[in-house]
Order: C-alpha cells, then sequence, then structure tokens
C-alpha cells in the first residue's frame, strides 16, 4: 500500500488520474455551492466522518480492537476546543494551539480507556467501551453542577470559528473573483488534514507499529512471545485513534459554532463502526468510501424521499427519518450476506474470510 | 559423553513448580542446558513438557522455583521480556499470524530487534527507511535459511504443513534468540520431512543457537539431542543421554505403563 504514495511506481496514466481527482476536489465545493450552500456543509460533515472513520480503523481495522464507543474522544474534542474558544470561560485562544490540546486530552481519555481494558477481547472490550463512551456524554451532561463545567444539556454555544490573524475561516469573502463562503473555506483545510491523516495510516500501517498491530489481531499469544509489548501497542493502537478523534472534534466544533451532548450518542458510535465495517475494515480506501457513503445518505434521503412521496401520494407518508433507518438496516444486511468483508475489503480481511481449500 | 562438561550454562533451572488448583503440572523440576546443545524434553502425553514451556517463556507463572537464563533470573518476566532476553518458540498447535504472507510472519519477528516508533514510522526518516529494508532482507534470508523462500508471499495458511512447521521457526530465529525452544517440531511430519528438519536443527546449532526441543519423534530426539530430560506427571524421572534415557527403567515404565514393565523385567 505505502508504494501508492511511491511516485516512481507510478505509470505516466496514474498521474494523469491524481491531477484529475485533485481538480475535482478542487472544484467541488464551487460546483455543490451552485447547488445550495447546505450541500457544501454536508459534504464538511462528510468529510468529518472521513477523518473519525480513518482514526477508528486504527484501533478495530488495524489491532483488532472493537471500540463501540469511539464518539466519545470525538467528544472530548470537540469539548475542549468549544471551553478553550468560546465565551463561555472567556477564553479565546487560536485554534492552533486548541487541536493539538484536543489531541493530547483525547489521547490521555484513549489511553485511561485502554489501560483497563487490555486483557478484554471481542464482546467484552465492545461493551466496556460503549459503556465509557456513554460514560463521557453523560458527565457532559451533568457536569454544569456544582461548577458550571460543560453548561450541561444546554451546549456550548458562539463557538469561536478558526482564524488566523484577521483571516476568519467563517467569513465570507471574494478572492480573485470567487466567492469563498465559510463552508467553502473549510472544505479546503478538511481536505488538507484528511490527505495528511491518510498518508500518516498508510505509513502506519506498513510499518514495524502497523505489523506489530496486524500480529496483534492475528495472534495475540504468538505476538508476544515474538517479543511485541502488546500493552504498549494496543494503548497505542488506543491512543493513536483517540488523537485523530479529538482533531475531528476541535474542526466540528469550530464548523458548528454550537456544540451539546446531544451529538455525542451512542448511535453516532455506532455510525463510525458501521462506516469502517461497511467500506471495509482495515483498508483506508474503504473505510473512506463507507463514511462517505454513509454521510451522504441520510441527507440524499432527507431532500428526495419526501419529494418523492408528495408527488405520488400526494402527501407525507412516512418521515425520512424512518426510511433512513430502514434502508440502513437493510443495506447493513445485504452487506454482510453478500459482501461481509466490506465494499472494499482490505487484502487482510478477504483472506481472512476465504475458505482454505483441503484445510482440516 | 556428557555435554555438560566444557560448555558454559545458557539456562538452568531450579525447583519449578507449577499448579492449576489441585493439578500438579509441574512439581520440583530442575535441568541445566549448555551453551550449543540441543537438548531434548520428552514424556508421555500429559506429562508437563509443554507446561515447562510456557512456564519458562512467561505464558504461565511457576509457583515455585527459578529460571537462570544466560546469567539473568527469568522470574516474573512478560513472553515478550523473555523473548527480548533471547528465548524464542514456536508452538505445539502451530500459532503462525495465519493471514499474513510467509516474509511478513517474519518480518514481525524482527520487530524486537528493531526500533521505529511512531514518528519514524510517520515520518520515514532515512534511519527508518534502512531499518524497513535490513529488515525485509533479513526476512528473506531466514526464508531461504529454513528452506520456504518460494512461499515467501504466500500467506501462512496456505502453506504445506510441514512448510508452517518450518516458517515457525524462521520466525522464532528472526528475533535472534539464544535459546530456540521448539514445542514438537516434526508432528505431522513424514521421514523425509523429518529427516530434513533434523538437518536444519543441526544447522542451527552449527550457526550458535542453543535448542531446547519436545518432541515425541524418538528417532529424531535419540539422533539429534546430546541430552535428554523426561518427564512423567509433572516431574523429572530420567535425565542424561539419548541412550542412557532410553535404557532407564522410569522411563519405560512411563511409557508402556508401571505393570507391562515389571512383566517385562520378569520375563526377562
Amino acid at each position: 500500500m505505502h508504494k501508492l504514495l511511491d511516485p516512481k511506481k507510478y505509470p505516466r496514466g496514474a498521474w494523469v488520474g491524481i491531477v484529475l481527482i485533485a481538480v475535482a476536489l478542487a472544484v467541488l465545493p464551487f460546483a455543490l455551492a451552485g447547488i445550495g450552500t447546505a450541500w457544501v456543509r454536508i459534504t464538511n460533515l462528510s468529510i468529518l466522518f472521513v477523518l473519525l472513520a480513518l482514526g477508528l480503523n486504527i484501533v478495530v481495522g488495524f489491532a483488532g480492537l472493537l471500540d463501540l464507543g469511539y464518539i466519545a474522544f470525538y467528544a472530548v474534542g470537540a469539548y475542549t476546543y468549544a471551553l478553550l474558544a468560546s465565551p463561555h470561560f472567556n477564553l479565546h485562544l487560536p485554534f492552533w494551539v486548541i487541536l493539538p490540546i484536543g489531541a493530547a486530552v483525547a489521547c490521555f481519555f484513549g489511553v485511561l480507556l485502554g489501560a483497563p481494558t487490555l486483557k478484554l477481547r471481542g464482546d467484552y472490550l465492545a461493551i466496556v467501551t460503549l459503556g465509557f463512551g456513554e460514560i463521557i456524554r453523560i458527565f457532559l451532561n451533568n457536569l454544569s453542577q456544582p461548577v458550571n463545567l460543560t453548561n450541561g444539556p444546554q451546549g456550548i454555544t458562539l463557538i469561536d470559528p478558526f482564524r488566523i490573524g484577521s483571516f476568519s475561516f467563517a467569513e465570507r469573502e471574494t478572492i480573485m473573483g470567487l466567492d469563498f463562503t465559510g463552508p467553502v473555506k473549510y472544505y479546503y483545510l478538511l481536505v488538507l488534514v484528511v490527505m495528511v491523516v491518510i498518508v500518516i495510516n498508510l505509513r502506519l500501517q506498513n510499518s514495524r507499529i502497523g505489523r506489530a498491530w496486524e500480529a496483534i489481531r492475528e495472534d495475540e499469544i504468538a505476538a508476544r512471545a515474538m517479543g511485541i509489548n502488546t500493552r504498549n501497542m494496543k494503548l497505542l493502537a488506543f491512543a493513536m485513534g483517540a488523537s485523530f478523534g479529538g482533531i475531528s472534534g476541535g474542526i466540528f466544533s469550530a464548523t458548528q459554532g454550537f456544540i451539546s451532548p446531544e451529538s455525542f450518542v451512542l448511535v453516532e458510535s455506532v455510525m463510525v463502526l458501521s462506516m469502517v465495517v461497511l467500506g471495509g475494515m482495515g483498508n483506508i480506501w474503504g473505510v473512506i468510501l463507507g463514511a462517505v457513503l454513509l454521510s451522504f445518505m441520510p441527507e440524499v434521503l432527507r431532500y428526495t424521499v419526501g419529494p418523492a412521496q408528495e408527488r405520488l401520494f400526494g402527501r407525507m407518508l412516512i418521515e425520512p427519518e424512518v426510511i433512513r433507518m430502514l434502508l440502513f438496516g437493510f443495506a447493513l444486511v445485504l452487506m454482510m450476506l453478500f459482501r461481509p468483508a466490506g465494499i472494499l475489503p482490505s487484502a487482510l480481511r478477504k483472506r481472512e474470510l476465504e475458505t482454505v481449500e483441503g484445510a482440516e | 559423553m556428557t555435554e555438560q562438561d566444557g560448555r558454559l550454562t545458557l539456562l538452568s533451572a531450579k525447583g519449578i513448580s507449577k499448579r492449576f488448583g489441585g493439578v500438579h503440572a509441574l512439581s520440583d523440576v530442575g535441568f541445566t542446558i549448555g551453551h550449543g546443545e540441543i537438548y531434548g524434553l520428552i514424556g508421555p502425553n500429559g506429562a508437563g513438557k509443554t507446561s515447562l514451556f510456557n512456564v519458562l517463556t512467561g505464558i504461565y507463572e511457576q509457583n515455585e522455583g527459578e529460571f537462570i537464563f544466560d546469567g539473568q533470573p527469568l522470574t516474573g518476566l512478560k513472553p515478550n521480556d523473555v523473548a527480548e532476553r533471547g528465548i524464542a518458540r514456536t508452538f505445539q498447535n502451530i500459532r503462525l499470524f495465519a493471514n499474513l504472507s510467509a516474509l511478513e510472519n517474519v518480518m514481525i519477528g524482527r520487530h524486537v530487534r528493531t526500533h521505529a516508533n511512531v514518528v519514524g514510522a510517520i515520518f520515514r526518516d532515512a534511519k527508518t527507511r534502512a531499518e524497513e529494508k535490513a529488515i525485509e532482507k533479513r526476512a528473506y534470508e531466514l526464508l531461504a535459511y529454513v528452506g520456504v523462500s518460494k512461499r515467501a508471499n504466500s500467506l501462512a495458511k496456505h502453506l504445506a504443513y510441514g512448510d508452517q512447521r518450518r516458517l515457525e521457526i524462521a520466525r522464532a530465529l528472526a528475533t535472534e534468540p539464544k535459546l530456540l525452544a521448539l514445542d514438537e517440531p516434526a508432528a505431522g511430519m513424514n521421514a523425509t520431512e523429518t529427516a530434513s528438519l533434523r538437518g536444519l536443527l543441526e544447522g542451527i546449532r552449527r550457526d550458535g543457537t542453543t535448542i531446547l526441543l519436545i518432541e515425541h519423534d524418538m528417532k529424531l530426539v535419540m539422533s539429534v539431542c546430546d541430552r535428554v530430560l523426561v518427564l512423567d506427571y509433572g516431574k523429572k524421572i530420567a535425565e542424561g543421554s539419548a541412550a542412557d534415557v532410553q535404557k532407564d527403567p522410569k522411563v519405560i515404565a512411563a511409557y508402556l505403563g508401571g505393570e507391562v514393565s515389571l512383566n517385562l523385567k520378569g520375563a526377562a
């Protein structure tokens, strides 16, 4: 996979493809803005989910640790940003200071979750991480008393946007005749961040660290017997995954301007995990595809199901939200039946699910 | 011919006991292995051979006793620490990383002797790239050494049974062990494969690695081992050269059953 980043490995044609993708990514927000700014926002949210899914992929896809509370790290990152850049505490630190802090705080919580669960695997780990996710949310919901830390269920409002000097990501600007709205600016920032995260993921996967994670996934006892410090490697996976979650959370805070515990419910964890599984656990491109599909689908349904029903029946029979969950469940069942390793499975997953001929 | 003489001690075990509830898997087992020896560990099924391996390599902790390896006690060490100290093992029921290629399996064995951390992995500095190259090179060499280099890119689980056993040895050798502990490497091999395994074991010894060998194939044990330790019901019942141990009445009794051996004696 790391060969993807080595220019010498590319045939000339591939460069054309890369340039086309780059141009498409550059033009996309303006094309979407033509339909409606809402779609740029939806795209941004979708990229945030790509970031989250890539972070979770380190924990679940690489190291094989089933984490059902991943959204907690997103929440930790989001609240760190919100508390340090809003009128709530009257703190207004710049984003490049807060994002690393958010990553570090999330990383700390990742280790905090990882340490007691080192001996757990599979279902047992899933249940503990699920509990952890809920604990964080409930804390956020209730830490308004006796000292008002999180402002409880009301959430935190008026969160600062990203700002570099006088350049604000939230303000509309016209640069070289092009109309840059806030979401468009954030879009470019997010694309940049996601590219960095992709490179980090690819490089980690094909390193001594990535191989150690794969070994733990495959056979923990054998991994230990080969001298891999499974405790440190698992904590590292949790820490790395959590840091990505924390950074995503910080960006989420800034783009939304408002956060509340409601954004970090269990369903969100399940959603991110579904993105990883649907796309293809362990395969970075699959995970990205899964995240884009699952984050866009509900929005597309929102804009099509309602009008389609009105046209057919003259009124809205079923809420789009209901149909969304129905289709989502149906899609997952179909996936598990026909492509159990995901849409774009990793080579490893594919191998795992194939039957060995002649094996006893 | 006592091979102990003139050899420096690599591993010594003193009074090793391991209990699982009321079951005495190992009781007061002691032995020493010299540098460059091939030391056999035999005994009937359930004698405690694999338990001894698991205690030695830190998978279990002994209730009593102590291992001194290369002058240092191993007590309380985790399996990965034991591997770092220089004891590598294979497993009775092969535990390869089944869905990784043969090459990747051996590359993972290099983990404990290499140093790239997260920062190195992400930034791919010159040092990390050089280390990666060295890991791959060494892995290919080891595959060739055990004779499975043609299957370098096959998945471990797709290898023939005998090749899987050899790959497990290559993976263990990748950790640069001073002591290679093999748990029934010849299990399931035919006579030809066993013969070539014998050549491999002798080669490994010649290249300076001491071997501790659990094996049921007596022909292999007798031909390759300098000394043999016999366990029965978790107790050491004999130790010595292969030829001596074979004649030991206690060993015969353990393998054939007490009464039968008495009858044999009576008949003789």
